[in-house]
């Protein structure tokens, strides 16, 4: 079995597999959890309060106009990396067919792989800004961990290794492609250890704390 | 064994299981808000105590550092890799002596933090729950303490010459108003901040006298008539439960239908919030803030008020009751029925920085110096109003502001609103 088949085979499997049962893992072990039973008389009726934590789930999605000011330029930054992942994992030819056959279902047009990469260029840059403001920010810096550091490394190794592929570059594509995807088969077994994770967690958290909030007719 | 290895031992021992008590209880709701932290550091520019300083240290989701790490290591879904690996170490008791500045001297519990998170955690919960944990571990603050177990024991949070009873009545004989005690089948029950009774006796009897304007029945009860909850600011839970059971039971006994908040922030949360779950079942009567309950009688037609007397004003939007209990809306429906010229500040509503008292900041001594520093924040806010004086609808508010003009030399004087209504109640409804 030579590195690629190896890397989309029997590695993905494993990688795919760590990835699913460590994510309901760490799901089921919350929920798991006690849920404490709120006794106080809600302000507001269970339809309003359902109804508003849904709507934080938009509205969280940038700061209130009295933040601004503060920490616009940080979610920018954050938001157009994120956006440009998206693009990348979603959009690419490539990629729309690795995942259109893993899902079973039909390709969905992209973008041109020339597009692509300029996208991915601007994204692996702005990757190094988040980096570059996590280092130099006494608050980010303060409260950063392992996770975060090691997070980062893998997307980005995902990004650049991604990028040689395409460009074929520094060695045979079909080397190039088995670390590409080596490279996705490790974020996907960390996925479930790190905060990753916040892909799931970031809708219901918003609506969860959003509904609490709105229940005594709080602020959100 | 020396004593001093002693006392090292027990305290680490003690530490180790208030971190173990802290993620067994945990719950599914804050373990999900400590998982969801994304580590942006956002919350530090909500929070008036690092935008005064720039010091990372007062970053609101730090504050709760150790307690993440004990959950990490004790309950979360990969805790025995944590522990197994050395991942994260247990907390110890020298950590968590540090952290008691983090959590009580530099945190009013005002939750503006939970307003800025992107992942849309309240912070501010996990802080109070954090809090807990350090009563448990022996790491209350000394004076938050020992005011905790002296209301819970007494009623009252401090000794006083005489029972805060006989100076609520001396009140009433003072200011020549009804303030009636210990009655029964009543509409409404009433209690009173201490810091009213202490400093602003003017409030007690403005209390009384929009009541009797009101003509509802209600009552005070000698058992009951401390508002502010310190089992809640040292998070002391028992205590916190055995203060409110006291007001709870009291309106029970006297039948009242809705136990009335006075001009106190906290004690708002404690009663209309949490009091039920430490009741453990539904209240049988209703919590209300004062300013609700005067907005809602202003509206059914019951409160009539005139033109008050003052010039334009700002208002210092208490944190419990705005932004963190949703009252906003009432006390600007009583000042613009009294004509007020409302000045608001930058930062109004539920984005108003906390006065910096809150939360039992304002009673812990060592405090003082970073309490001043972060109010600076706030005091620019209000002056840069020009407006002729300021409202809050909170005592201790006032009462941290009261300090700070003696501390700054500052020219502004804080005043109740609840006072300002009771003079400005139309006369001829007042019963003779």
């Amino acid at each position: 079995m030579d590195l690629l088949s190896f890397a989309r085979g029997p590695a993905l499997k494993v990688a795919m597999g760590v990835f699913f049962v460590g994510v309901v893992w760490r799901v089921l072990a919350l929920v798991l959890l006690r849920i404490r039973r709120e006794h106080s008389r809600p302000r507001s009726s269970l339809l309003r309060y359902v109804s508003v934590g849904l709507f934080v789930t938009a509205s969280r999605s940038w700061p209130h106009p009295q933040f601004v000011k503060r920490t616009g330029a940080g979610e920018a930054l954050s938001y157009s990396y994120h956006m440009g992942l998206f693009a990348v994992v979603l959009l690419f030819g490539p990629h729309i067919a690795f995942l259109a056959g893993l899902l079973g279902i039909g390709a969905w047009p992209g973008l041109p792989s020339s597009v692509i990469t300029a996208i991915a260029v601007v994204t692996a840059t702005l990757f190094t800004g988040v980096l570059y403001r996590r280092v130099t920010t006494p608050v980010i810096r303060m409260i950063s961990n392992f996770d975060d550091y090691f997070t980062w490394c893998i997307t980005m190794l995902v990004m650049l290794t991604g990028l040689m592929t395409s460009a074929r570059w520094g060695a045979r594509y079909e080397t190039l492609l088995a670390i590409h995807i080596l490279s996705v088969d490790g974020l996907l077994v960390w996925f479930p250890f790190g905060k990753l994770m916040h892909a799931f967690y970031i809708m219901p958290s918003r609506a969860i704390n959003g509904a609490i909030l709105a229940r005594k007719g709080a602020s959100t | 064994m020396s004593e001093t290895s002693i006392d090292a031992e027990t305290r680490n021992s003690r530490v180790a299981g208030a971190m173990k008590g802290f993620s067994q209880e945990i719950g599914a709701l804050s373990a999900f808000r400590l998982e969801s932290c994304i580590h942006c550091g956002m919350c530090a520019d909500a929070c008036h105590y690092y935008i005064a300083t720039e010091d990372p240290q007062y970053t609101p989701i730090w504050k709760v550092e150790p307690f993440k790490q004990a959950y990490k290591r004790e309950a979360s879904a990969f805790a025995p890799l944590f522990r197994w690996f050395g991942f994260k170490r247990a907390v110890t008791a020298d950590q968590l002596a540090h952290w008691q500045h983090l959590l009580f001297d530099s945190c009013n519990l005002c939750g503006r933090c939970s307003l800025i998170c992107p992942m849309g955690i309240d912070v501010a919960s996990l802080i109070e729950q954090a809090r807990h944990a350090m009563f448990d571990a022996g790491l209350a603050p000394e004076e938050l303490h020992a005011k905790a177990e002296h209301q819970q024991r007494t009623g009252q949070p401090e000794a006083s010459l005489e029972p805060y009873r006989d100076q609520l009545l001396a009140i009433g004989e003072k200011y020549a108003v009804s303030l009636p005690l210990d009655a029964t089948d009543v509409e409404v029950m009433l209690c009173v901040p201490r810091t009213d009774i202490e400093h602003y006796p003017a409030a007690v009897a403005a209390l009384g006298r929009v009541m009797q304007h009101l003509g509802v029945s209600h009552t005070f009860r000698s058992d009951a008539l401390v508002a502010e909850n310190y089992g809640y600011y040292s998070g002391g839970q028992d205590w916190q439960r055995s203060i409110s059971l006291r007001l709870i039971e009291q309106a029970i006994a006297c039948r009242a239908k809705v136990l009335l908040v006075p001009e106190c922030g906290h004690a708002y949360t404690a009663l209309r919030w949490e009091a039920a779950d430490l009741y453990g079942k539904a209240l049988p009567f209703k919590v209300m803030a004062v300013t609700e309950y005067l907005a809602l009688a202003l509206h059914g037609g019951s409160l009539k008020l005139g033109k008050a007397a003052i010039g334009s004003v700002s208002f210092q939007d208490p944190c419990q009751l705005d932004r963190k209990g949703g009252v906003s809306a009432a006390p600007r429906a009583l000042m613009q029925a009294m004509g007020v010229q409302l000045h608001e500040m930058e930062n109004n509503r539920s984005f108003s920085f906390c006065c910096g008292g809150g939360g039992g900041v304002v009673d812990i001594e060592r405090a003082a110096p970073l309490r001043y520093r972060t109010m600076e924040v706030k005091m620019r806010e209000i002056d840069a109003t020009e407006s002729d004086s300021f409202l809050t609808g909170c005592s201790d508010c006032r009462h941290t502001f009261d300090d700070a003009r003696r501390h700054f030399g500052w020219n502004k004087t804080p005043q109740s609103l609840l006072e300002l209504v009771a003079q400005s109640l139309e006369p001829t409804s007042v019963p003779p």
